[in-house]
C-alpha cells in the first residue's frame, strides 16, 4: 500500500471524527456542562474545516475570518450557558438536563 | 514520512484520544481537563494549516477563557461531579448507531470523494475571484514545507486584520455587539436572584 501524504482529506476526516464525538457527547450526557463540552467539540470541528479550506481551497483567508467569528460566538455561548447552568443549579440543586423541565419558579 | 505528516498524526492522535475521554469518561473533571488537550491539539492543527493568528486566538480564548469558564462551572456545581450522569445503556445504543452511521456517511464522502480542481469549478470564470484562484493554485504546488514557507513567512495577522476591517466589517461589528450583549446578559442571569432579593429586603431608611 503506497503512502498518501497528508492533504485536505486528512484534515476533513479528522474534523468529521471530532464532529461525531461531539454529537455523541451531546446525545448521551445528562450533565449540562458535559453537553456544553460536546457543543465546543462540534464548533471546533467546524473550525478545522474552515481553516483547512482556507489553506487548500480558493477562499483566500475568508475561512480564517469566519473561524475567528465562530470562536467569539463560542465564547458568548459558553458565558451565557454557564450562567444558565449555575442558576439552574441554584434553583434545583441538580444540573441533570432531564430534570430541567420546569419554566416557572 | 515528512515532518509535516508526523506532526499531523501526532496532533490528530492527541485530539481524537482526548475527545474520546471527553466523550466516554465517567468523571466530569477528567472530561474537563482532557478538553484542554483537545484545544491545544487543535491549536497545533491550525499551526500546521499556516493559521498562526488563529492558533494564538485558540489558545487565548478557548484555553484561557472558555475552558476556565467550564472548569468554574464544574467546580461550582460540585455536588454532582462524582455521580455518573450518563444516559442508560438503553438510550445510548440509538445514539451510538446514529453517530456511527454519520461517521460512515461522512467518511465515505470524504475518502471516496474527488475534489474538483480549481479551474474546473463552475464559478472559476467569474472575474472577481481570479486572484483567489491564482493564489490558491499557486499555493497547492510544491511540498508542504515549501507551501508553509511560502504562506507562513509573512504571517496571517496583518492580512486577517485588513480583512476584518474591510470585507468583514459588518459581521465584525455585529459580533462585537453580540459579545457585549451576551456578557451583560450572562452577568445579569447569574446574579439575578441576589439582585432581586437585595432590592426586596432593603430597609426603608437606607435609600
Amino acid at each position: 500500500m503506497n503512502y498518501i501524504p497528508v492533504g485536505l482529506t486528512h484534515f476533513l476526516v479528522l474534523s468529521a471524527v471530532l464532529l461525531v464525538l461531539g454529537i455523541f457527547t451531546m446525545l448521551t450526557r445528562r450533565n449540562a456542562i458535559a453537553v456544553l463540552m460536546g457543543i465546543e467539540l462540534i464548533l471546533n470541528a467546524a473550525n478545522i474545516n474552515f481553516v483547512a479550506f482556507t489553506r487548500y481551497g480558493a477562499i483566500n483567508l475568508g475561512g480564517q475570518a469566519i473561524a475567528l467569528f465562530v470562536i467569539v460566538m463560542a465564547a458568548c455561548e459558553a458565558a451565557v450557558a454557564l450562567a444558565i447552568v449555575l442558576n439552574l443549579f441554584k434553583r434545583q440543586g441538580s444540573i441533570n438536563v432531564r430534570q430541567a423541565d420546569q419554566l416557572r419558579d | 514520512m515528512p515532518l509535516f505528516d508526523i506532526f499531523f498524526y501526532l496532533f490528530a492522535a492527541a485530539i481524537v484520544a482526548s475527545a474520546a475521554v471527553v466523550c466516554f469518561s465517567r468523571n466530569i473533571v477528567h472530561a474537563a481537563f482532557s478538553l484542554l488537550f483537545t484545544f491545544f491539539g487543535i491549536a497545533g492543527i491550525y499551526v500546521l494549516l499556516a493559521a498562526d493568528f488563529l492558533a494564538i486566538s485558540q489558545v487565548l480564548i478557548y484555553v484561557g477563557g472558555i475552558l476556565v469558564l467550564i472548569v468554574f462551572g464544574v467546580m461550582l456545581t460540585n455536588r454532582v461531579t462524582n455521580i455518573d450522569l450518563r444516559s442508560a445503556l438503553k438510550s445510548r445504543i440509538p445514539a451510538l448507531v446514529i453517530c456511527l452511521a454519520l461517521l460512515c456517511l461522512l467518511g465515505s464522502f470524504l475518502v471516496e470523494g474527488h475534489w474538483m480542481k480549481f479551474d474546473q469549478m463552475p464559478w472559476s470564470r467569474s472575474p472577481w475571484n481570479k486572484d483567489a484562484i491564482e493564489q490558491a493554485t499557486h499555493a497547492v504546488q510544491g511540498t508542504p514545507r515549501e507551501i508553509l514557507d511560502h504562506q507562513g513567512s509573512q504571517g496571517t495577522a496583518m492580512a486577517l486584520g485588513t480583512l476584518l476591517l474591510t470585507d468583514y466589517l459588518l459581521p465584525f461589528e455585529l459580533v462585537s455587539v453580540v459579545l457585549l450583549v451576551a456578557l451583560i446578559g450572562a452577568a445579569m442571569i447569574a446574579r439575578k436572584e441576589t439582585f432581586l432579593l437585595a432590592k426586596h429586603n432593603r430597609p426603608e431608611g437606607s435609600r
